[in-house]
């Protein structure tokens, strides 16, 4: 009787990677939906995915690398009911932002603003990628010449030592 | 590059690194020494509302104290006020409780906002520790503390004759805040 064939413990590792592939697609659609708590949210749909949009490009202080809707903390919390409330009063995303930004500074805000105290962090990027870039053209500058290609003796020297082997060099 | 082979060139090119990490490695132990005394913290973020008026609210009373406290009141004052948001709940607060009671001793006056708290856990805590504060008010809901940006307690303001923020420490006040930070603005300011 022939033995069932069991799948190629090769197979494994690809099997791993395709879930993890599927895994990290997911990840972003996973962190959009934070807000646990059905009472929290807006009754106008509209609203509630504008404000969930705000409350994400804000940080959570509590916590510091959470956004507020990402949050479980007491205040981030308050700060979700306080947003749902500016954004079904008909305030527009920026007056709630320049509303969060007034009371606890340009840090709650997880895209900072560009301007003279942010340049640094803007440009930090490419600074670094600058700086790699001259160390490897540096680098490569003084890597020595590649040798001459060998001359007609030398290359019968080549030959007679594979030939032979390089048992004693010396001999 | 010639001078890269030079002995001068080679030479700083080993110094330079050994340099700059030093450099960096005397700035990390300087913000360790900095904050083994309270006086960094690496969490605190900086509040917009320096130089700017108290936010506009009114709160109701804490007992023991039978009056509450609103923004009007602080600019009426017309005096240096320091205004710390507590709560019974809150184990900094009480770390910080001996540095206010010797403030209030040294005669600043201290307004005291019991955050998130129940009247009659935060009216205990008082009885238990003694009470600094010349004047009391509870929010209850916290919505004040997000006017004045608190994230958390114990916080303080410092606030001017003019009813204007000058500064605000996130965390328990210590001797050494006190001394290095509070100290030098209050002596500048109004020669208290």
């Amino acid at each position: 009787m022939r033995r069932k064939r069991i799948p190629s413990a090769r197979a494994q590792p690809i099997g791993a990677l395709c879930l993890l592939a599927v895994l990290l697609a997911a990840a972003p659609f996973h962190a959009a939906r934070a807000v646990s708590n059905p009472a929290e949210m807006l009754p106008d749909r509209a609203q509630e995915l504008r404000a969930e949009a705000i409350g994400q490009e804000l940080r959570c202080l509590v916590c510091q690398n959470e956004s507020i809707e990402e949050s479980d903390a007491d205040l981030a919390r308050d700060l979700r009911a306080e947003i749902r409330k500016r954004v079904a009063a008909g305030e527009s995303d920026k007056e709630v932002i320049a509303w969060m930004v007034a009371r606890y500074g340009d840090f709650v805000r997880l895209k900072p603003p560009f301007r003279m105290a942010t340049l640094f962090l803007w440009f930090s990027p490419a600074v670094a990628l600058a700086v790699g870039g001259i160390v490897v053209w540096f680098g490569l500058r003084r890597r020595p010449a590649p040798p001459q290609p060998l001359s007609a003796a030398e290359e019968a020297r080549l030959k007679r030592l594979l030939r032979e082997g390089l048992g004693n060099p010396r001999s | 590059m010639a001078w890269l082979g030079s002995s001068l060139g080679r030479r700083l090119l080993l110094t330079l690194p050994v340099a700059a990490a030093a450099a960096g490695g005397a700035a990390f132990l300087a913000l360790l020494e900095r904050m083994k005394h309270g006086t960094y913290d690496p969490h605190a973020v900086p509040s917009p509302l320096i130089g700017k008026p108290v936010p506009n609210f009114t709160l109701p009373a804490q007992p023991p104290a039978t009056a509450g406290i609103s923004s009007a009141d602080l600019v009426a004052a017309k005096r240096w006020v320091l205004v710390n948001f507590f709560a019974s709940w809150c184990v900094p607060c009480q770390i910080e409780h001996p540095v206010l009671t010797e403030l209030a001793a040294a005669g600043l006056p201290i307004w005291g906002i019991a955050y998130k708290d129940t009247v009659d856990a935060a009216k205990r805590f008082l009885t238990e520790r003694g009470n600094p504060y010349t004047r009391l008010a509870r929010d209850e809901t916290g919505r004040v503390g997000i006017d004045f940006g608190v994230y958390g307690v114990p916080e303080t303001f410092l606030i001017d004759p003019h009813g204007i923020i000058r500064w605000r420490w996130a965390g328990a006040l210590s001797d050494d805040v006190v001394r290095d930070q509070l100290f030098p603005l209050l002596r500048g300011g109004s020669g208290a």
